[in-house]
């Protein structure tokens, strides 16, 4: 394990790190800094940019503008295999002519540690990641999450300070995804390797990370822990991407010290939680369909119409459309104590204050 | 991709297994009408004895091969002794078929590189433009080459009107002029087969390389070369054993002391001086020459697989 002062030391610090594609702007202007012993996620729609800044980090693409500064030393010139990080490919690209030994033994020959030592180290990966028995297997002969488990092992053997894995379980099945999911973050803890992990599975990302990193169109949208991320997310974007959200619309009348009053569609006024930035006039306000409560109509801030009810075992989803307009998603869980009203009912809908929050446009 | 690594079984198990007979029938057909029964006529014929205007007289004798590799005498009244000339034709041929090998690998591969790494239509054209020669045929691109390099051709006065040479090489009847005629000739098919690799090459795992701390040189040693390596061997053989039996190239460019194999099979078959049963016995020598070079080289693949 690594001492406590070193947890907070900055691993990889990106500074406005800008790139083009032509003209086209694959990142634009993203600052952030990943921490040591970090299991660091980049989360974001397909073609935002993730795997563009993975490559930037371990060289394979140049960056237009801006630094990348590993432990103090500024990387961004440095060719990919002069950088102390290795990256687990999302097809692996394990080389189909070497065996697993030979496979995982290549990074460790490639630095000049001598054979003994090396072989010592790849039985210890391979034993790390439980492929001792296939170590002379070729990649063709094995499964997919076996070959996944190669590509980890032979970016682990020379003990690289950063590791970056770009979609590494998006090829496996739900069920091995699962249980690899859980291996990664063991795997992370005890090696105190710094891991950066690419993926658009949000589910993913909140189970398994320390911090994410909300990405869309090139620009950095939010950093911050899981539970930051779902509970206090920053604009539209991020309240979107992450889980489900219903986003009212309200006029902001006041905003200070992180807090807001507005009024709700149908006159009431409400405060509540507001992201740095936000301003008054016409603003969102996001709140997830499980903070909100259905009440008799005469109780309820929001008055509307049930308009539909979907079965999910242990809850259920009821849809709400406002006597003003909009649609507000609901999530009850399934109790017998609690009747849950029909398709047509008016119902009247209250808004946990401390869960709603005001966003950035 | 094997990446998916799930198809593991190889063609010609499985479901396919059995419908290969009558399927098989018309490429059989092909090679027997085309390939087996040609060699064995030749193989016939190097057994044969020879008829002084071309042609065979159907009696079996094994003058053809005796005369290949030994020496009689004048009158064919002396002790055999081992006959030097046709071993060190062969010998030669070898040698020019490497060199020209070598060549064609040198140029062919980088070429096939670069085509192979251009974007989609680019590609096309390349391609186009590698084969655009080879529409003109070979007896005419030959003579064109030796009207270009001879004494007073346009690549001599070329160099010296800027001023590199002041008096024009000597460049036919030389085997550099053999050289470039055979680099020449077969050029395209070092270059087809490896950009067909190349083309087929993972480039993730140039990138793998070298995040895993590989130089360009090491990348290009352990990790590009034994990807492409079938089309590589595959444009050697096709340079290689073509150059072996040549005779354009070194009848038109190369002199009496570039003399090839492919020269001296041409000229036991053509005109009325031949000896067809020689020449025959040349070709079979060939033949089994290419044969067991490649079958060498099928079992080493064997052996790796
Ligand atoms: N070499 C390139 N040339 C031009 N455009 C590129 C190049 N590489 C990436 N792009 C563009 O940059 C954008 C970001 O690509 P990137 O591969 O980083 O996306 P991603 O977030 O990893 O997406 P995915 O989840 O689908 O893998 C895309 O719009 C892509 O088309
Ligand atoms: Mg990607």
């Amino acid at each position: 394990m690594v001492s406590d002062q070193h947890v907070n030391d900055v691993a990889i610090d990106i500074r406005s790190v800008s790139k083009l594609f032509g003209d086209f702007v694959a990142l634009d202007n993203v600052s952030v800094g990943i921490l040591d012993n970090e299991f660091f996620t980049l989360l974001g729609p397909s073609g935002c940019g993730k795997t563009t800044l993975l490559r930037t980090i371990a060289g394979f693409e140049d960056v237009s503008s801006g630094e990348i500064v590993l432990y103090g030393e500024n990387i961004a010139g440095l060719p990919p295999n002069q950088r102390p990080v290795n990256t687990v490919f999302q097809q692996y690209a394990l080389f189909p002519h070497m065996n697993v030994t030979q496979n995982v033994k290549f990074g460790l020959l490639r630095q000049g540690v001598d054979e003994a030592t090396a072989t010592r180290r790849v039985n210890e990966v391979l034993d790390l990641v439980q492929l001792t028995p296939f170590a002379t297997r070729l990649p063709s002969q094995m499964s997919g999450g076996q070959q996944q488990r190669v590509a980890l092992a032979r970016a682990l053997a020379p003990n690289p300070k950063v590791l970056l894995l770009d979609e590494p379980l998006s090829a496996l099945d739900l069920k091995l995804r699962q249980a690899v999911r859980l291996e990664l973050q063991q795997l992370q803890s005890d090696t105190g390797i710094t891991f950066v992990f690419v993926t658009h599975d949000q589910e993913e990302a909140l189970t398994m990370s320390d911090r994410i990193a909300v990405i869309n169109n090139g620009q950095l949208q939010q950093v911050g822990s899981a539970e930051e991320i779902y509970e206090a997310p920053k604009n539209k974007f991020v309240a979107n991407f992450i889980g489900e959200t219903n986003l009212i619309d309200v006029n902001v009348t006041s905003v200070s010290d992180g807090k807001a009053s507005c009024s709700l569609p149908g006159g009431m006024a409400f405060s509540c939680s507001a992201a740095d930035g936000a301003i008054t006039g016409d603003g969102h306000l996001s709140i997830r369909p499980e903070r909100v409560t259905l009440v008799s109509p005469a109780k309820g801030i929001l008055r509307g119409t049930v308009t539909r009810q979907i079965y999910l075992g242990t809850d259920m989803h009821v849809d709400v459309q406002l006597e003003d307009k909009g649609l507000v998603k609901v999530r009850v869980q399934n109790s017998s104590s609690m009747r849950i009203p029909p398709v047509g009912d008016e119902v009247g809908l209250n808004l946990e204050a401390d869960a709603a929050r005001l966003l950035v446009d | 991709m094997a990446a998916a690594g799930a198809n593991i079984s190889k063609p010609g198990s499985g479901i396919y297994a059995g419908s290969g007979v009558a399927l098989m029938l018309p490429s059989w057909l092909i090679i027997g009408l085309f390939l087996l029964i040609p060699v064995l006529l030749m193989l016939v014929y190097s057994f044969l004895t020879k008829e002084f205007r071309g042609g065979v007289i159907w009696e079996f004798s094994l003058d053809a091969y005796d005369q290949f590799f030994f020496y009689r005498g004048l009158f064919g009244d002396e002790p055999p002794v081992l006959e030097w000339t046709y071993i060190g034709i062969f010998w030669r041929s070898i040698w020019q078929a490497g060199a020209a090998t070598i060549f064609c690998l040198i140029i062919g591969f980088p070429t096939a590189w670069f085509i192979a790494t251009r974007s989609g239509a680019n590609k096309s054209v390349w391609l186009f433009l590698i084969t655009i020669p080879y529409w003109v045929n070979l007896l005419i691109r030959t003579i064109s080459m030796k009207f270009l390099i001879r004494d007073t051709g346009p690549l001599n006065e070329w160099l010296m009107w800027i001023g590199v040479i002041s008096e024009p090489i000597h460049m036919i009847n030389t085997n550099f002029a053999v050289q470039l005629g055979l680099f020449y000739s077969y050029l395209p098919f070092m270059v087809l087969p490896i950009y067909a690799s190349v083309e087929r090459y993972n480039f993730a795992l140039s990138e793998a390389a070298a995040d895993l701390y590989a130089s360009r040189w090491e990348t290009l040693r352990l990790i590009i070369l034994p990807a492409v390596k079938p089309g590589v061997i595959a444009g050697c053989i096709l340079v290689f054993v073509p150059s072996l039996g040549a005779f354009l190239a070194p009848d038109l460019l190369g002199g009496a002391k570039t003399f090839m194999i492919g020269s001296l099979i041409e000229e036991q078959f053509k005109g009325n001086a031949g000896n067809w049963p020689f020449g025959a016995a040349a070709s079979m020598i060939l033949l089994s020459m290419v044969l067991v070079a490649l079958g060498y080289y099928a079992r080493q693949q064997n052996r790796e697989a």
